[in-house]
């Protein structure tokens, strides 16, 4: 019975127009980064015009900022950097403790002991803080943010991983490779990993959404390089101006909303979709 | 019971202890001489870089140094800042009070909100509301919460002029201080409160609906039993274990979400402290803001553990029956 109500929340969510929306969006942004600029022309978003805090208009339906430049310009271009630092970063930290936990499923006893532990301190780190305190003493740079961003998110990746290959690695199939004579390296990698996979590559979409999310804050903090483009930023601006210029903070905070909900959406669902045990 | 506390005060050392490590390797791996980023730009006595050269016993080995160091922290001495001219152990201290005024009681507010949303998430009836809250839940958990902070600034504070924008009290007011705090609370400490309640109530709702699949149900049923007492008695403390996690896991991580909300109200604690030292390159204070976030971290994971032994009777002799 469960089991049936179950199968109908995966299909109301799989058609469920949130699904759909989220889905929609993340493609319209993607497109958006990437040929965006070919389709209408690359507009440098510094170009500054004489309308300075001007709110939406014909013009600027976004506004400009302080020096006046356009904010839906920002807001496109931005969109280049959160993606960019988002996949990247989720990207890294998904192979990462995708290894971490594969190996520490696999090989078990004592050295899977050792790696949990150390996955465990890796886990009750505060994420942020620790984040801030390294771009801010190591200084800024978008490789380095990403760097930041997957060091401190592995170790999910890593337990969900783990995981999948305690229960994979006990199967028949296992067994009969084993049988076959296959080294346990290409079993490991050949017959165990690629059955783990779907729940991680679920995890990781919801791992773009916290990369993007975690930028963007360090981003609003000042934390990042002040001459990349980001959503964060804009934000930085629209706090020190919050009582004369409102569209400096709602449309770059609606940008980050959306894309980390839509990513979040996703994840979800595509989590739900794939569980091995529905 | 006396095991698991000090198998928890055990594993509570080597995460301190990396957080340690960790504040002193990042010093030293910072651009230029460590004395100068301890310092910073501020003005110091003559020759005072030399003495605290030797103080800190740059002169000598790195292993001996880091041993040097972490007899410093266990002593309680986290060092001097300059730009707020007192030591660091006293001035986070006292900022932590702050923080804990504007978190406490919004994470409070939050777990039994979460709670509420997971406990009416139950009932097939209010299938409307139950999607209505899953959406509202879903929100909170992609909000940027320093975002929700200045779009609440702007409608509530800017256009409406109901609440006051900033800070934790006004400096001239009739109000008396009490409510004077709360009208300073009620913006950042809704935004707190709707962030946390929105991963409390996702966790609650999944492992609520959990725990009402189990045979004991049917049996509660089957014996007459109230919906009430259905809840309370038989729901509620099977589904409590990921709840409390969830609300321990989010008390230890506080400090975090304190920072990104401070800011944008300029509430005095914590948050509000790392932000400056960020950009007065106070080395000294953020390395001991990130040991008391550890610091809560640990604490509160050990707190979460006690109270799963109270919670749950299966976990009382050690981990067999669970």
């Amino acid at each position: 019975m469960a089991a049936v109500a179950r199968n109908r929340a995966i299909s109301r969510l799989a058609g469920s127009p949130t699904t759909w929306f989220s889905a929609a969006f993340i493609l319209a942004l993607i497109l958006m980064a990437t040929v965006g600029p070919y389709l209408f022309g690359d507009v440098d978003p510094n170009t500054i015009s004489m309308s300075i805090m001007a709110p939406p208009s014909a013009e600027f339906p976004f506004g400009t900022d302080e020096l006046g430049r356009d904010v839906l310009q920002y807001i496109v271009h931005g969109a280049q950097v959160s993606l960019y630092v988002g996949f990247s970063a989720a990207f890294a930290a998904t192979i990462l403790g995708g290894l971490i936990g594969a190996v520490s499923g696999y090989v078990g006893g004592r050295i899977d002991t050792l790696i949990m532990r150390v996955t465990e301190i890796f886990q009750s780190m505060p994420t942020f803080v620790l984040a801030a305190l390294i771009v801010a003493l190591l200084g800024p740079g978008n490789n380095r943010v990403i760097l930041v961003i997957a060091l401190l998110s592995w170790p999910q990746t890593a337990r969900l991983m783990r995981g999948e290959v305690l229960r994979v690695k006990r199967l028949d199939f296992v067994t009969a490779a084993r049988c076959l004579g296959q080294s346990e390296t290409v079993i490991l990698i050949k017959e165990v990993v690629p059955n783990c996979l779907a729940p991680v590559i679920a995890l990781g979409t919801l791992t773009v959404a916290q990369a993007i999310l975690l930028e963007a804050s360090l981003s609003f903090f000042g934390l990042t390089n002040p001459d990349t483009i980001s959503w964060g930023r804009i934000l930085t601006s629209g706090q020190r101006y919050i009582f004369q210029a409102w569209w400096l903070s709602l449309f770059p905070g609606m940008a980050i909303f959306l894309t980390v909900f839509s990513f979040n959406v996703l994840g979800d669902s595509l989590r739900q979709a794939l569980d091995p045990k529905s | 019971m006396l095991r698991l506390f000090w198998n928890r005060l055990v594993w509570a050392i080597p995460v301190l202890l990396v957080i340690v490590v960790l504040n002193f390797v990042l010093v030293r791996l910072a651009p230029g001489d460590p004395i100068t980023s301890i310092i910073g730009e501020y003005p110091t006595p003559e020759g005072y870089a030399e003495q605290l050269r030797a103080q800190m016993g740059l002169d000598r080995p790195i292993h001996e140094q880091l041993l040097i160091y972490l007899g410093h922290v266990f002593q309680g001495d986290l060092g001097y800042s300059f730009a707020n001219r007192q030591p660091v152990l006293s001035l986070i201290l006292g900022k932590a009070l702050n923080t804990l005024a504007l978190m406490v009681p919004g994470l409070i507010f939050a777990s039994l909100l979460g709670i509420l949303i997971g406990r009416v998430s139950l009932s097939t009836s209010a299938r409307f509301l139950d999607s209505t809250l899953t959406g509202l839940s879903l929100f909170g958990y992609s909000v940027p919460i320093f975002w929700l902070g200045q779009v609440l600034i702007i409608l509530f504070a800017v256009e409406l002029q109901w609440l006051p924008a900033q800070g934790m009290f006004a400096l001239q007011t009739d109000l008396p201080p009490f409510l004077d705090y709360l009208a300073h609370w009620a913006m950042p400490g809704f935004a707190v409160t709707i962030f946390y309640a929105a991963i409390v109530a996702r966790v609650a709702r999944a492992s609520l609906k959990e725990a009402v699949t189990g045979d004991y149900i049917v049996t509660a049923l089957a014996k007459g039993t109230s919906q009430r007492r259905l809840f309370w008695r038989h729901v509620l403390p099977n589904g409590l274990v990921p709840i409390v996690s969830v609300i321990g896991y989010n008390f230890g991580l506080a400090l975090t979400g304190a920072i990104l909300v401070e800011s944008v109200f300029a509430w005095p604690g914590l948050g509000a402290l790392f932000m400056a030292s960020i950009i007065a390159r106070d080395y000294p204070t953020l390395q001991g803001i990130f040991l008391l976030a550890g610091a809560a971290v640990v604490v509160s994971n050990f707190v979460t553990d006690v109270v799963y032994e109270i919670i749950d009777p299966r976990m009382r002799n050690g981990s067999r029956g669970a």
